[in-house]
């Protein structure tokens, strides 16, 4: 069985995140008057696995051990299972 | 003395950092990223540079290579490991020194002279100053910013190793720019002592960081 992940990252509550102030600034001038502009880092893959739990869990290990850093990232997981192979 | 400069594609101020472990007095070589061994080196570099490009993020990459599991070694035999720029990215990464170094506050690439202050003289790399003097070193990185959710925990263990001393170009916590593990074998600093280390280069300031970690080889 295959499974699609996607693993979601965001900056912690209260981290500064100069991207989304660089952006926020720029829709300023652009006019739009935007507030709590947020960027975000989506990394998608697929991957083999007996269940949906323990897919999660081996994407959960690679979170702590590559994909974020503990210190300032929050993390989502998403898996679905592929109806057939892509 | 022999001093290993760790070699990743990206890396940039490896041959800097050689000519200023020559002018200190060591005897530098380099070694490439996929090597596990490195018992014959009394020292470790991790130089300057941008490792794997700075994917996902400055410094993760490098965090998993093969190698770091001989800088892991190195450590528990007591051996100075010093981390300048991504050196000093890649060693939060892998935990050997608290917090980490992201993006600036103003979101740009920083590259000028900067003053700094040494926090603490009791790690080999900064033996050689005296407490809260101030030096000039140049930094150069996008992603500087040294963060920590527990600074206080660095000063109750005087881990804190440099310092900006005027401005705070990259809007570091409590201006923080260099850190040290709890035993102060291991350096991370953003600023680039080799950089600054004859005076043709505009600053001697950062010779005494070499000088210093061979001092007890």
């Amino acid at each position: 069985m295959k499974y699609d992940a996607e693993v979601k990252i965001s900056l912690k509550k209260g981290m500064l995140n100069p991207e989304a102030a660089t952006i926020q600034r720029a829709l300023s001038l652009l006019e739009y008057q935007v507030e709590n502009t947020k960027t975000l880092q989506i990394i998608k893959f697929s991957l083999p696995g007996e269940s949906e739990k323990n897919i999660h869990d081996e994407v959960d290990e690679m979170c702590q051990r590559l994909l974020c850093n503990p210190v300032i990232h929050n993390y989502e997981i998403k898996i679905t299972p592929q109806l057939k192979d892509e | 003395m022999k001093v290993g400069i760790i070699r990743f594609p990206g890396s940039n101020c490896d041959r800097d950092v050689f000519h200023a472990l020559e002018l200190a007095g060591g005897q530098p070589s380099y070694i490439w990223w996929n090597h596990r061994n490195l018992s014959d080196f009394e020292a470790i570099v991790i130089p300057g540079g941008f490792s794997y490009g700075d994917y996902l993020r400055a410094g993760a990459i490098a965090a998993i290579t093969p190698i770091i599991e001989g800088v892991k070694k190195i450590v528990k035999e007591d051996k100075p490991v010093l981390g300048i720029c991504n050196g000093a990215q890649i060693l939060a990464e892998i935990g050997l020194v608290p917090g980490v170094f992201t993006t600036n506050s103003n979101a740009k690439f920083i590259c000028k002279w900067t003053e700094l202050k040494v926090k603490t003289n009791r790690t080999l790399f900064t033996s050689l100053y005296r407490q809260n003097e101030v030096i000039k070193m140049p930094i150069a990185h996008a992603e500087g910013r040294y963060y920590n959710d527990e600074i206080e925990k660095l000063h109750d263990q005087d881990q804190i190793v440099l310092t900006f001393a005027s401005e705070n170009p990259n809007g570091s916590l409590e201006a923080v720019t260099g850190v040290c593990n709890e035993d102060g074998l291991i350096c991370a600093i953003m600023p680039h002592p080799e950089r600054a280390s004859e005076s043709i280069l505009g600053s001697v300031d950062g010779l005494k960081f070499f000088k210093g970690m061979l001092k007890k080889l």
